[in-house]
């Protein structure tokens, strides 16, 4: 069976990636598995500086899924490119570095250094942390800004630019359409959805933030629809996420439209998450008569359409 | 050896108010030598608890391990409800346990709270194989909440407080401190923080302090559980509770 996908910047082996903020800079996971058996490596967010981050408590249980609050905490870029991503350099698996900032300058440094460091194959141009005050969402709900934005990081960028984006807007469509436009290679979808739990002991939010990020299984119907709908209204190709815990998630995700598929919240329960996923995928393409990857992108609305070709004009 | 493993129930038994003692038995029981380290325990069948439960190691007998927990939510719940025989899926040793194989021969002191008591118990076993004296100061909510005490006076002195007096000295862990004036070399701590924070405040000798923090992953990947390192000695400006400890120095890391 051919696992493999080809996307801008990312010849993949395989559709599965873990996604960002969820695997650190791979170093805790590689002592539970070879990491050659991934399809690409997305890093945790870099910002220009040094970021602490949120203080605790920064992570919060849901009913089928969890909040996070981290803030993106990270060394900052060049301590990423100079002490972590060489660790990543002894697997031969692409590195897909998601790129943080407040401002537009500071997106435009953090791109242009990890792009310049010639040692990521792509960049995930995170518009959808919801957990940081400036930056992030800003420019994840408005479409002129992320536009904008994906403009000046294309210019800059000498590999490909994903942009990630935010579930938390009325139409997520036009983001897609609007950073498309812009130039976005491909897209990242679906960030975390803004949500709070309040211990019912205290009376007050358990997160320090208050409000978290939503992710796990409970946010899967959601990521399906968003990338359903967008798939059909973009040319470019999508990294799918959002609550992936079982082969059978991939499939629905490669069915919806995407074109590769990350996993999050998972790893936190399963470290061996991925490589099981890997592993499970050619039997389950093939009890449903798929034989490559390629086929599955897209087929729920493709179907749709050579099957009923009245029902578009 | 970090691993995942399916490890069997052996006993799962109530042992003071809310509070559950679980025996668990494995492959990975023989690594687990190092008091302090955890276990990250997953909770549920299914998704409906999509996080694990760090558990601090209380005890190894044989092939046996033993975890204590407080039923305060749905997942201990389920937990409490698991019969012998049932298999429980962890990650362990996970985590940075006591530094104590350097400590012979000398006069510690141990001090826990509530659920903080029981990786306190493991290393207190151990310092006094290296021919240590034991001087343990426990504090629990009340009368009914206390557990482990036999054991630890099987290997020492053993004080308790309770916050409202219905056993041992009314008040906290530090009161019977100060009382004391015990003649100690050097001390470790596992407890709530205000706690921590309390013990840090009154002790002028070396000490080793075990934190608790809401995890993620509990392996360093997701920088969930972090603390705020002391700058004076470290400009990384956060430790990971999991990783790097969850067993610091008293001095390495600030508590808010």
């Amino acid at each position: 069976m051919n696992l493999s996908v080809h996307l801008p910047g990312l010849s993949l082996q395989n559709p599965i990636l873990p996604a960002s903020g969820c695997f650190g800079f791979g170093r805790e996971y590689s002592q539970f598995y070879d990491l050659n058996k991934l399809g690409a490596i997305t890093i945790k967010a870099a910002t220009g500086e040094t970021r602490f981050g949120n203080t605790t408590p920064r992570v919060a249980e849901t009913s089928s899924g969890m909040l996070n609050a981290i803030g993106l905490q990270n060394p900052g870029v060049e301590k990423i490119i100079s002490d972590e991503i060489p660790f990543l350099e002894q697997y031969s698996t692409p590195i897909l570095a998601n790129v943080a900032g407040s401002t537009e300058e500071e997106y435009e440094y953090v791109a242009k250094t990890l792009s310049d460091s010639g040692k990521v194959s792509a960049l995930e141009l995170n518009i959808s942390c919801p957990n940081v005050k400036e930056g992030g969402i800003q420019f994840g709900t408005d479409p002129t800004l992320a536009a904008s934005l994906t403009k000046k990081v294309k210019d800059i960028s000498d590999v490909p630019v994903y942009v990630k984006l935010s579930p938390n807007t009325s139409d997520i469509k036009e983001m897609a359409i609007a950073v498309e436009a812009a130039g976005a290679d491909g897209l990242s979808m679906i960030n975390t959805l803004v949500g709070m739990k309040i211990d019912i002991g205290t009376g007050e939010p358990i997160l320090s933030n208050h409000t978290g990020g939503l992710s796990g299984p409970a946010i899967k119907p959601i990521a399906i629809r968003m990338i359903y709908e967008v798939s059909q209204v973009v040319n470019i190709p999508i990294i799918g996420m959002g609550g992936v815990t079982c082969k059978e998630d991939v499939l629905e995700f490669l069915l919806a439209g995407a074109s590769a598929v990350a996993v999050g919240t998972a790893n936190f329960r399963n470290p061996l998450i991925c490589p099981e996923l890997i592993d499970a995928l050619p039997e389950l393409l093939d009890q449903y008569a798929y034989s490559s990857i390629e086929e599955c992108i897209g087929r729920s609305w493709k179907n749709a359409r050579e099957s009923a070709p009245f029902s578009r004009s | 050896m970090l691993t995942k493993e399916d490890l069997i129930i052996v006993e799962n038994k109530q042992i003071a108010k809310d509070t559950y003692e679980m025996k668990l038995t494995g492959e990975v029981v023989q690594f687990m030598t190092e008091p302090g380290q955890f276990l990250h325990v997953q909770v549920g069948d299914g998704w409906e608890h999509a996080l694990r439960r760090p558990l601090s190691i209380a005890n190894v007998e044989r092939d046996n391990v033993s975890v204590v927990y407080k039923v305060i939510g749905f997942g201990t719940e389920w937990l409490a409800k698991q019969p012998e025989g049932q298999k429980i899926n962890v990650l362990a040793p996970l985590g940075n346990g006591f530094p104590y194989k350097d400590v012979k021969n000398q006069h510690v002191l141990l001090i826990g709270g509530g659920v903080g008591v029981p990786p306190l118990y493991y290393l207190a076993r151990k310092l006094k194989d290296q021919g240590n004296t034991i001087t343990t100061v426990l504090g629990f909510q009340s009368k009914d909440a206390i557990f482990y005490e036999e054991k630890f006076q099987e290997l020492g002195h053993c004080h308790i407080a309770t916050d409202d007096g219905s056993y041992g000295t009314k008040g906290f862990v530090t009161d019977v401190v100060k009382q004391n004036a015990f003649s100690v070399e050097k001390y470790f701590s596992c407890g709530p923080t205000p706690m921590l924070k309390a013990v840090i405040q009154s002790m002028s000798i070396p000490g080793y302090i075990s934190l608790e923090e809401r995890m993620g992953c509990g392996v360093g990947a997701c920088f969930a559980c972090v603390c705020e390192a002391n700058n004076d000695i470290d400009v990384k400006g956060y430790r990971k509770i999991c990783q790097d400890g969850p067993v610091f120095s008293a001095k390495e890391v600030v508590l808010s």
